[in-house]
């Protein structure tokens, strides 16, 4: 399990513009490195990072209906990237959103052996 | 005790003046990392720390809190680290104090050198310290680490055939390839290093500048490391903590 760090306003007015900072740990080897022993490292990056908002629901519900659906269909897309090799290890993404409703922002990371970390916020707007 | 005394008094007299630390060598960019707790890489590991130091552990089934308290009682305690330890009778840095800690306490497996969890805990806990001064117990059994630790700072070694003196306090500012030689002030271990691309200890420092002079390493946890690490506590002292910091 992964650790992640999400900084982001709990509590913000409508129309306000807010910035979600999401810092993973993660050692984005690229596939190209050797060990000290010659072995080639194989390839385990990060390819994407989606943010979804589950509009009006809390966190414990917002990630049950992603644990239980798929995550792909889980609420609105409101932010995505992909990383790719010359990302630096622990990759560092931030972003702006403007807050329109209540609800749960869902950040999920992909990757290269399975690698997937799911991390959830609520935001109150009022 | 007055040779500690005095020693306290003339502390950082080796090293040039105005002390600097290797924060202010340092790119706006890579300062900027340090600044900013939410981009500061290291909190990662501190993050990890904090909840290690409440995980319950071991044979005795104990965390760190159950002796210890609330980790803000920590406040100060990684300020005043390589310490004299009575229990083990030497002087030890505060991963080999949690290390101790772990066996004779929760009866859990040392963890070894660089382990993620130990520098997780060694950076909680240094945290708590932040913006303290570097205050190196004025105690007896110190001085002969610090001395011992002087003289290897002092000494020429490696195929290069250079001292620590040599580069920190000799060339300090001057360019080591694209790097600014810093003046060697450790204030914020453990650090996240860019070049790792993970947070080390100063033990992985110093080594890494034995390996670079081209001298065999002393091993991690060796006496010889730690008395290093308790004259450049010495050499730093007053100045703040920053731990955990961010280093090129």
């Amino acid at each position: 399990m992964a650790n992640a760090l999400i900084t982001v306003a709990k509590s913000v007015r409508i129309g306000d513009i807010i910035e979600v900072k999401a810092l993973l740990q993660h050692p984005m080897e690229t596939g190209y490195r050797r060990s000290s022993d010659g072995v080639l490292l194989p390839r385990n990056l990060v390819r994407t990072f989606s943010c979804r908002l589950l509009a009006g629901r809390s966190p414990s519900v917002a990630s049950a209906s992603a644990e239980a659906g798929n995550v792909a269909e889980a609420g609105d897309l409101v932010f995505a990237a992909t990383l790719h090799a010359a990302v630096a290890a622990n990759p560092y993404l931030s972003f702006n959103l403007r807050a329109t409703v209540s609800g749960t922002l869902l950040l999920v990371w992909q990757g290269d052996q399975g690698f997937m970390q799911r991390e959830t916020v609520y935001i109150d707007v009022t | 005790m007055p040779a500690a005394v005095l020693a306290q008094v003339t502390s950082g007299a080796s090293a040039p003046a105005p002390r600097k630390s290797g924060f202010d060598f340092m790119q706006l960019s890579t300062q900027a990392l340090q600044k900013d707790d939410t981009q500061n890489p290291a909190m990662l590991w501190v993050q990890s720390g904090q909840s290690l130091w409440r995980k319950v552990d071991g044979a005795a089934a104990k965390s760190c809190a159950d002796c210890h308290g609330e980790m803000a009682r920590m406040r100060g305690v990684a300020a005043g680290y390589p310490a004299y330890s009575l229990a083990q009778k030497k002087v030890v840095n505060l991963s080999q104090q949690i290390n101790f800690c772990r066996g004779t306490q929760q009866g859990a497996p040392a963890w070894p050198p660089e382990h993620d969890s130990l520098l997780g805990l060694e950076a909680a806990i240094a945290k708590e310290s932040r913006a303290l001064p570097i205050e190196p117990p004025a105690l007896v059994q110190l001085v002969d680490a610090r001395k011992r630790g002087e003289a290897l700072f002092n000494q020429r070694i490696g195929q290069l055939d250079l001292s620590c003196r040599d580069c920190h306090d000799g060339l300090a500012g001057k360019r080591l390839g694209g790097n600014t030689i810093p003046q060697g002030h450790a204030t914020g271990y453990p650090i996240y290093r860019l070049e790792w691309q993970s947070v080390g200890s100063l033990q992985r420092r110093l080594r890494g500048c034995m390996t670079a002079v081209r001298a065999e390493p002393y091993a991690f946890g060796a006496s010889e490391l730690v008395a290093l690490e308790a004259f450049l506590a010495w050499r730093s002292a007053g100045m703040a903590v920053e731990s955990p910091a961010v280093r090129p």
